[in-house]
């Protein structure tokens, strides 16, 4: 795993720090790296900006804090607006299409987008649309393996949710591993 | 003399495994593996996700939750518990600290084992609720009025919040003292690894309970390392407890001879044990231009000025107070003949700053890396101290 400094934005109620969860639980329970989860934590309330902040590395992660992201998955436009201007100019930047227009674009960032919400709609419940988008972001960053990150989110979603959450993520997956293939 | 009584800890409080957790909670869990069964407490963020996971916990070990009328109730309900004998702690922030003070005293005078857990946020007052700060480590040495010694511990990341935990139960059964364990908002709720052991791998230090039948013992006869013996009320033993000055048996007596053996045993318990007590990390000191002192958040930030600094060619040391109190006093002088120069970095404007300078008694310079709170430092603000630092010490 290289080291890499993860930004996730979105809106109270997204389950922006469930995906932090996820994902740091991944890297370091289960694929055996090291993760730092940090999370701006305030008065916030449901609908209101919020954002969780990861650091992965193979090494002990010391300075815990994330300076320079060089990955961001932004799920809302205010955070688009917010965070986008941080991202470093080689980054990746994974969105959500239907409620992120990437206007203006940030300088040599790529950025892949996804309907996650209108996915986690056909697939039953609106609720799962951070999950898709743990499982996009697995296809496309490579950062935590599928088999962690399928176990960390059996693990860390409602218990008698799983099947459902990790049909979420399936089609996250899916959709990032055809992207991916289209843009071979 | 009474020896640490060590035992594995009580399965029905381990939970066993590789979690990711934050510092709040994996402070609960260190508390439960302790041994720890009842807590009484007023929620108060950043501290709350603490008392809220205890709470949930509790039914299934077999632990007790209060929640409080008000931090005065929480401070002192515990040393109910301890004399009834359960092992038991408060949690809180800066604003139920100072309500505690009063207490806290009271239990350096009746020699009641406790744990004060303080998530420190940025004060005075109410200041920032939900922001950080590390502006409390005086006020937990000196808070209360009254001449005295406690012992504090500053954790870094969410497994020390587990690990030191079990120190901080410990080390209060075997001193009979308040322990304060120092986090601040930024270690309690960061989430990170945390690996809990079977209980058969943790050690728990039990209560030291006399041994002696009936009107033998005296509640506060010290043993050799200064410290008495335990009974449980309703053993069959006379006891009394007061915060007056007292005797051996526990009866006030109010002149100056008592009041020199009782304070001064008080004292001595944990100066004359400080070197069984500290605990501190040093890296680098050898050859070392600058050490940066730090603790806390503020330790795991000034590994990026120290790393800055070496790429400009710095020998740059470093020191984490893991026990804030007692200071490390024998070790700053030794070190004081022996490095360039000290930068004390912490989330105040100057206090374990004052530490530091006074052991290093004006042989080297010592200069402060301060931060109001709120955030943390900045890796630059710690290393313009370094570069400040190394230049005071070529001129």
């Amino acid at each position: 795993m290289a080291k890499c400094e993860l930004k996730i934005g979105g809106f109270g109620g997204q389950g922006v720090i469930l995906m932090g969860i996820i994902i740091g639980k991944a890297a370091s329970i289960y694929d055996g790296g090291h993760a730092t989860l940090t999370q701006s934590f305030g008065p916030e309330a449901r609908g209101s900006a919020c954002s969780a902040q990861l650091v992965l590395d193979e090494a002990e992660v010391l300075y815990p804090y994330v300076s320079h992201p060089n990955v961001m998955v932004l799920m809302s436009q205010e955070s688009y607006n917010k965070f986008a201007p941080e991202l470093t100019a080689d980054g990746l930047m994974l969105i959500e299409e239907d409620l992120v227009r990437p206007d203006p674009q940030p300088n040599g960032a790529r950025i892949l987008a996804i309907p996650s919400t209108r996915m986690a709609e056909h697939l039953g419940r609106k609720l799962i649309q951070n999950i898709v988008m743990v499982g996009f972001f697995t296809a496309v960053t490579g950062l935590v393996s599928e088999k962690a990150a399928r176990e960390a989110v059996k693990t860390s979603v409602p218990p008698g949710t799983e099947e459902l959450n990790l049909k979420a993520f399936e089609a996250g997956l899916q959709h990032g591993k055809q992207l991916a293939a289209s843009r071979a | 003399m009474s020896e640490p009584r060590f035992a594995p800890a009580d399965p029905k409080g381990v939970l066993t495994g590789t979690y990711f957790l934050d510092g709040d909670h994996a402070c609960c869990e260190g508390a439960l593996a302790a041994g720890c069964r009842f807590v009484a407490g007023y929620p108060i963020t950043p501290s709350t996700e603490v008392v809220e996971r205890f709470s949930a916990r509790a039914p299934r070990v077999g632990a007790m939750f209060i929640q409080m009328e008000d931090e005065l109730a929480s401070s002192i309900a515990i040393q109910g518990a301890v004399w009834g004998g359960a092992k038991a702690m408060t949690v809180t922030s800066g604003p139920g600290f100072s309500l505690m003070m009063e207490h806290i005293g009271l239990a350096v005078m009746t020699e009641t084992p406790c744990v004060f857990v303080n998530v420190q946020r940025g004060g005075p007052s109410t200041g920032l609720p939900t922001l950080t700060g590390q502006a409390d480590v005086m006020q937990a040495r000196w808070g209360s009025h009254g001449d005295y010694e406690i012992i504090a511990i500053s954790p870094d990341s969410p497994q020390e919040c587990f690990d030191l935990m079990l120190d901080a139960f410990n080390l209060s059964e075997r001193y009979r003292v308040p322990v304060m364990f120092m986090m601040d908002e930024c270690v309690g709720h960061m989430t990170e690894k945390v690996v809990i052991p079977p209980a058969s791998e943790i050690m728990v230090e039990e209560r030291h309970w006399t041994d002696k039948p009936g009107l033998d013992y005296l509640p506060f006869q010290a043993n050799a390392n200064l410290v008495p013996d335990m009974t449980r009320a309703g053993e069959g033993h006379r006891f009394h407890v007061t915060g007056l000055t007292h005797d051996e048996k526990g009866y006030p007596v109010i002149n100056a001879e008592a009041q020199e053996k009782l304070v001064r045993r008080l004292i001595d318990k944990i100066r004359l044990n400080a070197e069984d007590i500290i605990h501190i990390e040093e890296r680098d000191l050898a050859g070392a231009e600058v050490v940066v002192l730090s603790y806390g958040i503020t330790s795991r930030v000034a590994e990026r000025a120290i790393a800055m600094a070496r790429e400009q060619g710095v020998q740059v040391g470093a020191i984490r107070l893991v026990t804030l109190w007692p200071f490390p006093e024998r070790r700053i002088r030794e070190l004081a003949g022996q490095v360039g120069s000290f930068v004390v970095a912490e989330i105040n404007y100057g206090q374990m700053f004052y530490e530091v300078e006074r052991c290093a008694a004006g042989k080297v310079p010592v200069l402060l890396a301060p931060h109001g709170g709120g955030t943390v430092h900045s890796p630059e603000q710690i290393l313009e101290k370094i570069m400040e630092a190394r230049a005071c010490r070529q001129s």
